[in-house]
């Protein structure tokens, strides 16, 4: 036992309190304890991982974190079961998520289309890690806007993770918007179950943090379904930003979009890896992947990895990435109109990203990050 | 004097193309400058505009009697100067009516004068449209992007109309033009021109030039101006071709 706790893990002593305080069902508690297990076992994932290859979480790893002390819930028997269908494996940050989560659920009632969106939000802390879990039901026939941000003014560490199930027929847009501090630790992941027939739009944007990493997995698990799985990523400074995505055809007659883009100034650095499998029996399948990169400075690097395995001979893919800076010409054009060379670079560079931005339909969001990215350069060039 | 350029060689890729060019322009004046491809007619412009690729090895230029070697192209822009492009240059995700404010604010901001809120300048904007027939609809698609020939060279016409520049260079703005485009191109210019301001038509053809008369028409070749004269000399090298002034010169 003594040379367990030499071992222990800044989070073993609030996880046996979250554990002692509990009331919740004894299903969901060894879910939790089962997850820690895993964490104590592998820890946070390292540079050996092959998806973690550029991605290194020690700065992470090596604070003393506080756990924010979550809303144990009193539970039902089908939040257990969703929360069972949740990777934890994944990685140790998704198997501490599902240890220390704090969870919270979304359902979006059948036959029901909402005319407001529903908005989730999170706030980092100093030295605080928050382990945010949201499972998200969008019933059948139901139609609705999910708006998920994450702000943080401080050297906060969030892992999060949401769960997302469109049922059948049913259509969701979702927007992620990830603008926390340039000192923050950003974990998450979204995992989406696609049913029969069912839209999925999701747009992520990710501006803040030390080191962020966004993990995908979209999964059609009936036919014709079609998904949108677009972002922007729009670092600076000594940024990294990460985003591994996997987008799985299981079954045939579904599409899937994938448009991400990325701005890099300064010495940030970022990774797109994306993968799209079309497994054998996805015959009728339509899958599109664009990655493009826009670096602002010849001290930013990118590693970028569009992948497709395609298991079936009947389907229509495509697939590609560019990594590019500012065109001259369209420089000259700007300044011959009287842009001083900053605001013409930063409008250049809206123009690159606009096109993702323009995702966004809620005017608000959009007039933000409009102003942000506008204005984001500024000062750096 | 509006613009006096003095003997100016210039070039691009060690190439000198330029080979000492004189030309004066005042305000109220319609300059047109012709010649054959090759002799320096887009080099010309490009220096004028300050376009980073091109060199100048020696010479002066004067611009309201500062010289305008020594400011920046945005800096030109915002002292007067504006080059309408022969190829306008596309701008994926920024509007047109954006680009345009942000352009026409820079502007007002270094003459000390109140920059439009966008409402404001939308207002501008329909009104300025209307010289070059240009419907509303254009200003939120991004500049020039999808746009056809005539389009691109409407838009650049609109583009003048909104910064309303003291002295505008025309690089081959008929270029590509079918009959009733080059008409609404030509007329939007007539209406720019004024007494306070100077246009210089870089061209190819004569054709432009039944629309917009030029008070003096130079004529260039080998980075020289060869000939000099009136409207009526466009009329003369139309009737016979570049070769006669080109033995002329020589």
């Amino acid at each position: 036992m003594a040379a367990q706790i030499v071992k222990e893990s800044v989070f073993a002593e609030d996880f046996r309190k979250l554990i002692a305080g509990s009331s919740e069902p004894a299903a969901l508690r060894k879910l939790r304890e089962e997850a820690f297990a895993y964490f104590e076992e592998n820890g946070f994932p390292t540079q050996r991982l092959e998806d973690w290859k550029y991605t290194n979480v020690t700065p992470i790893a090596k604070e003393n974190w506080r756990v924010a002390s979550p809303d144990t819930i009193s539970g039902e028997e089908k939040l257990t079961g969703l929360l069972g269908r949740f990777n934890f494996e994944r990685n140790g940050f998704t198997a501490l998520n599902q240890a220390l989560a704090n969870i919270s659920i979304v359902r979006i009632p059948k036959e029901t289309s909402l005319d407001q969106p529903i908005e989730i939000a999170f706030e980092g802390k100093e030295a605080i890690a928050t382990f945010p879990h949201v499972i998200v039901i969008a019933e059948a026939g139901s139609k609705a806007i999910l708006i998920e941000s994450y702000t943080s003014s401080a050297k906060s560490f969030t892992n999060a993770a949401v769960q997302i199930f469109v049922d059948d027929n049913a259509n969701l847009t979702h927007y992620r918007v990830q603008k926390e501090s340039a000192e923050a630790f950003h974990y998450g992941v979204t995992e989406t179950s696609m049913g029969r027939g069912s839209v999925y739009n999701a747009t992520s944007i990710n501006l803040g943090g030390a080191i962020s990493r966004h993990d995908i997995e979209l999964k059609f698990t009936a036919e014709g379904s079609e998904a949108w799985v677009d972002g922007l990523y729009m670092i600076n400074g000594t940024q990294h930003s990460d985003t591994h995505s996997i987008i799985d055809h299981t079954v045939p007659n579904c599409t899937s979009h994938q448009n991400y883009k990325g701005v890099l100034n300064d010495k940030s650095r970022a990774v797109f890896n994306g993968k799209v499998f079309v497994r054998e029996n996805a015959h009728g399948t339509d899958a599109q992947q664009s990655n493009k990169n826009l670096l602002l400075s010849n001290d930013a690097r990118v590693d970028t990895k569009p992948q497709l395995e395609i298991f079936n001979d009947d389907v229509k893919c495509a697939h590609g990435a560019t990594v590019g800076q500012l065109e001259e010409e369209e420089l000259f054009y700007l300044l011959t109109r009287g842009l001083p060379e900053t605001l013409a670079r930063n409008l250049l560079t809206y123009g690159f990203a606009e096109e993702i931005i323009t995702k966004i339909g809620i005017e608000k969001i959009k007039a933000e990050l409009d102003n942000a990215v506008l204005h984001r350069l500024a000062t750096v060039l | 004097m509006l613009l006096e350029v003095k003997d100016l060689h210039a070039g691009i890729d060690g190439k000198e193309i330029l080979k000492g060019l004189n030309l004066r322009v005042q305000k109220g004046e319609v300059h047109a400058i012709m010649g054959p491809n090759g002799s320096g007619k887009s080099t010309l412009s490009k220096v004028l505009a300050g376009h980073p690729s091109y060199e100048v090895i020696s010479g002066e230029v004067l611009y309201e009697g500062k010289d305008l070697l020594e400011l920046d192209p945005d800096e030109r822009a915002r002292s007067g100067l504006f080059m309408a492009f022969q190829y306008p240059v596309e701008v994926p995700g920024v509007s047109n009516s954006q680009f345009l404010r942000l352009a026409y604010n820079e502007k007002m901001k270094h003459l000390g004068k109140e920059e439009l809120d966008p409402l404001e300048f939308n207002d501008y904007l329909k009104e300025k449209a209307k010289i070059v027939d240009m419907d509303p609809q254009f200003f939120k698609r991004s500049v020039n992007e999808g746009f056809s020939g005539g389009e691109k060279k409407r838009d650049e016409i609109l583009q003048m109309a909104v910064l309303e520049p003291t002295l505008a260079i025309l690089d081959e703005t008929d270029s590509g033009l079918d009959i009733d485009a080059l008409r609404i191109v030509a007329e939007g210019v007539n209406t720019l021109r004024s007494a306070d301001n100077g246009i210089i038509l870089v061209t190819h053809y004569q054709r432009l030039l039944n629309f917009i008369v030029p008070d003096y028409v130079h004529v260039l070749s080998d980075g020289r101006i060869v000939k000099e004269g009136g409207k009526e000399l466009a009329i003369e090298l139309e009737e016979k071709g570049y070769d006669w002034v080109k033995t002329a010169a020589r």
